[in-house]
């Protein structure tokens, strides 16, 4: 247990600033590495004298190098964003059950993210594309509160070129933007979608997913085949503290990524 | 070539959806095709409402005029959706304008004539009231959610 509590020295070797309050830090093991992960899963992500926060893996180059985006919310994430290249974080994991990809083969997709929570999609996007010919049609559907707080907005061509319908909305516009404004949900009527043959990915907080999820179903996507990201308060990662109980669950292991048949009841709980 | 009549487009829209042939026949009266390039002002805020349009295809996005800001866009409506209600209640004023992002086609509505073949038949004049209390309804609901603020996470959490 003690390896498993124990960071590895991870060293800042990239930093981009997505949003006011948003940056993506490339880090690099300085010694050992943590093991291989898949999208969805993620680590705790530890500033040294400050505290740890789970932080959803955002991409990697294939190797060792990890990515994590990561929003300036609270004292630890705020030291997080503020280590500059060439600073070193406190890593352990992967944990958790992600997104698993791989069993959507064969269907449609339609990934929904909210805010941040294009984030732990991003990861989704980089293994599907990487055998676009085992999926159907793929939409991503964005939704932000400003143009100012889009994620990733450079990647947006280099996607649509891989062929994935990319729909963006805000809540907010600027006299700059051109684009869509309204719910993300209002997008999904506009994706062309077969409902029963689809399997979406919704990321962002719980009550954009409640919505999104909900308004999937009202088109005919089953709830088992809706999968959401949890957000719990996640302190240990390997299932040991409790912090993170969602009824039956433990969303550290369990989750973060659970159906929406399983999770959707249990946030429908209060005080749960 | 497929040309499709006024009574073509009105049965394979989505707003009136369930509604009867002859019904439809009846509202295909006063409607007729319109098409705008991308960038037109279909209504100002505040102008004379008397119509509505049914959108096909393309893209409308309402806004309103904010001093030192410019037209702000509040919501973006695509195909499917219905564009304008303010000529269904008095004082019959567009509440805020409406601009196309994209090319758009639609069916416009003649609604002082609408309102009028309420008038001489109720069924119509209900059916497009619940269809139009439902739109209301959605929208009323979408601009609680973005209250919310739908995309606000919870603090040092993801």
């Amino acid at each position: 247990m003690t390896a498993a509590m124990l960071p590895l020295p991870y060293r800042v070797t990239g930093r981009r600033v997505e949003a006011a309050d948003t940056v993506t830090l490339t880090l690099a093991p300085v010694g050992h590495r943590i093991d291989p992960w898949e999208p969805g899963q993620f680590t705790m992500l530890y500033a040294f004298g400050v505290g740890e926060v789970p932080i959803s893996i955002s991409g990697g180059d294939g190797g060792a190098r990890i990515r994590h985006t990561v929003r300036d919310v609270g004292a630890v994430s705020h030291a997080v964003c503020a280590t500059a290249v060439g600073g070193v974080l406190g890593l352990r994991g992967p944990y958790g059950h992600g997104w698993d990809p791989d069993s959507a083969a064969g269907a449609d997709l339609v990934l929904v993210a909210g805010g941040i929570g294009l984030a732990p999609l991003r990861p989704v996007l980089d293994r599907v594309l990487a055998h676009r010919e085992r999926y159907g049609r793929i939409a991503l559907l964005v939704g932000a509160r400003t143009p100012a707080d889009l994620l990733y907005p450079r990647e947006y061509p280099s996607w649509r070129a891989a062929g994935v319908q990319v729909l963006v909305t805000v809540d907010r516009a600027d006299a700059g933007w051109g684009g869509h404004v309204g719910l993300v949900t209002t997008l999904l009527g506009r994706t062309g979608f077969t409902p029963d043959g689809t399997v979406a990915f919704v990321c962002g907080p719980e009550l954009m997913m409640r919505f999104t999820a909900r308004a999937l179903g009202d088109l005919g996507v089953p709830a088992a085949a809706v999968r959401v990201s949890l957000e719990r308060n996640m302190r240990c990662g390997i299932a040991l503290c409790g912090h993170c109980q969602l009824g039956p669950l433990l969303v550290c292991r369990d989750g973060p990524v659970a159906g929406y048949d399983v999770a959707g009841p249990l946030l429908g709980v209060k005080e749960l | 070539m497929i040309i499709n009549t006024t009574y073509d487009m009105l049965a394979a829209h989505p707003f009136l959806a369930g509604m009867d042939r002859p019904q439809l026949q009846r509202l295909a009266s006063w409607g007729r095709r319109s098409s705008f390039h991308a960038g037109t002002r279909v209504f100002s805020e505040g102008g004379h409402a008397d119509r509505f349009w049914l959108i096909r295809e393309g893209q409308v996005a309402l806004d309103t005029h904010i001093p030192g800001r410019g037209d702000v866009v509040i919501e973006t409506l695509g195909p499917g959706a219905v564009l304008g209600w303010s000529w269904l209640f008095p004082p019959y004023r567009w509440h805020f304008g409406a601009t196309t992002v994209e090319p758009t086609l639609t069916v416009e509505m003649d609604g002082k004539s609408i309102l009028r073949l309420c008038g001489e038949d109720p069924e119509i004049g209900y059916q497009l009231n619940r269809r139009f209390v439902q739109v209301v309804v959605e929208r009323l609901q979408a601009t609680r959610i973005r209250l919310l603020d739908l995309y606000d996470g919870p603090r040092d959490g993801r």
